[in-house]
């Protein structure tokens, strides 16, 4: 569990990034923080492995306070996946992925075998490993940049903008790959992004964050789209038109479901057993 | 031309003698760049003045250093220390703001990336930014050498033995085939440590060789990997 309380950060220039946050992020689930750009989302991930340090208030991580740790040593515990994967191009795929382990000083051999596994974990085919970065496309890039935050085996995975900068096929494969993972690895995952649907479809709790870190309303995604807190929620996640607004039509004896323009969106079927996914446990 | 081959052992001897003058310049600026240039990059302030001051020592002529080094130094006037000392002096000059911009060329997203790793700013530097840097340390590098290779000719002017004796000593007793063989001999030990550096280079930044995967075999790669 991570906790920010009353946490603010002021840059060296004056400006106010974050304002008096608070915000618990349960153990295990995904949040993700969405909003516009300059709304202070990924000032606040980086405050979580102290890439930022907040000004005020406190962040603890299980209950320890991050403040009385080493940084170097805390972010090797933290997995980090930022956009353009940010992988070191001097260095193999292999060895970017046991770029952690190898720090830790973990014997270069079974870092290397660790390496490969995670290749398999994360869908790459073992071939790649002895290429250089720039030899990959911009998804395998974004996917090394996963296995590599996953090296260490850290409780919590930091994900900025993550799949921002790939083709929208890509970035949906990845997607669905991300939550295959986090059904199979259980992380701690807060991810970052400026596209709602991308927070919709991964996030356990959503927040949605406007200038200054202001929370404007968290929930899950059913939550939000049920009942969205304000005009400005309501707008962002687009609930008064397009595909999100839909309403259902009776056609020869079967219920279609059309979005706002009058297209057909899909037809009304029994839902799925089990529930939704952000159902009460 | 009878000249060259009836003196080809004494031309040999000079090359040898100006390689060992060559070297150490090459390598202790190359080395002695590196702080200094971390140093300039790292604080912006110290930036202009470090690379102005150090800049304007290569104005310095050379002939002049190589008389008053000695004086300062209290070393012999024909001691070859003063001409390595010397061409350090201009080999720092040419090398620091090489060095700079080449470790403020490291992109940002990479160090932030390395550091978010959980690379101390020590290791990040030896492991991530300075081998990052190293297209273009190389490139100013191989000005340095072939500089310091020209230059150590000047010393002849004192005694000092290099391939610059050939120069004096032709002139003096004006054989044209000496003084010829002396320039020679300079430009291809030049050429030649210019390609050591480059084979070192290669050696040592092999991802720089890595030849990037053309489009259509990028796509195929990744619809490889989708099916697998």
């Amino acid at each position: 569990m991570i906790e920010f309380r009353q946490v603010s950060k002021q840059f060296p220039d004056g400006t106010l990034a974050v304002d008096d946050f608070s915000l618990v992020i349960p153990s295990r689930k995904t949040t993700v923080f969405v909003g516009s750009s300059g709304c202070g989302k990924t000032t606040i991930l980086r405050m979580i492995n102290r890439m930022i340090d907040r000004t005020s208030g406190s962040i603890e991580i299980d209950g320890e306070d991050i403040v009385g740790l080493d940084k170097v040593k805390l972010r090797r515990r933290i997995g980090y996946v930022m956009q353009n994967s940010g992988l070191l191009p001097h260095r193999k795929v292999i060895d970017n992925v046991a770029t952690v382990p190898l720090l830790n000083g973990v014997p270069k051999k079974q870092a290397h075998a660790r390496a490969l596994e995670l290749l398999d974990t994360v869908g790459l085919d073992r071939s790649l490993a002895n290429r250089y970065p720039s030899q990959l496309s911009g998804g395998q890039q974004q996917r090394v940049g996963v296995a590599r935050g996953l090296a260490a085996d850290p409780n919590i995975l930091l994900m900025d903008e993550p799949f921002g900068a790939v083709d929208p096929l890509v970035r949906a494969e990845l997607q669905q790959e991300l939550i295959r993972l986090q059904r199979e690895l259980d992380k701690t995952v807060v991810f970052v992004t400026h596209d709602i649907d991308e927070a919709f479809l991964l996030g356990d709790q959503v927040v949605i964050l406007q200038k200054g870190g202001v929370i404007v309303q968290k929930g899950s995604p059913t939550e939000i789209l049920s009942a969205p807190a304000n005009d400005f929620v309501a707008d962002f996640i687009g609930a008064t038109k397009g595909k999100r607004a839909l309403h259902i039509d009776r056609r020869d004896g079967r219920e279609v479901v059309l979005d706002s323009e009058g297209r057909a969106a899909g037809v009304l079927v029994d839902g799925p057993t089990g529930g939704s996914k952000d159902a009460p446990a | 031309m009878n000249w060259v081959i009836e003196n080809l052992p004494l031309i040999g001897q000079r090359t040898l003698e100006h390689l060992a003058l060559s070297i150490p310049p090459i390598v202790l600026s190359f080395v002695l760049s590196v702080p200094l240039g971390w140093l300039a990059n790292r604080y912006r302030p110290s930036r202009g003045v470090l690379l102005t001051v150090l800049g304007l020592l290569y104005a310095v002529p050379s002939l002049p250093l190589l008389i008053v080094l000695p004086i300062i130094l209290g070393t012999g006037a024909r001691d070859s220390i003063n001409v390595v000392v010397a061409l350090t002096l201009y080999g720092i000059a040419l090398m620091v703001r090489t060095t700079s911009d080449a470790l403020g060329s490291v992109s940002s997203d990479i160090s932030q990336s390395a550091t978010a790793m959980g690379f101390s700013p020590w290791t990040r530097f030896w492991k991530v930014d300075l081998p990052l840097a190293g297209p273009v340390l190389l490139a100013g590098i191989r000005v340095v050498a072939v500089s310091t290779v020209s230059l150590v000719t000047v010393g002849a002017v004192l005694g000092i033995k290099s391939l610059g004796l050939l120069f004096t000593d032709g002139l003096q007793r004006n054989i044209v085939a000496e003084v010829f063989a002396g320039m020679v001999a300079t430009i291809a030990l030049a050429l030649v440590i210019d390609a050591v550096l480059v084979l070192i280079g290669r050696l040592v930044m092999p991802w720089t060789r890595a030849t990037r995967v053309a489009p259509t075999r990028r796509a195929r790669l990744t619809a490889e990997a989708a099916a697998s």
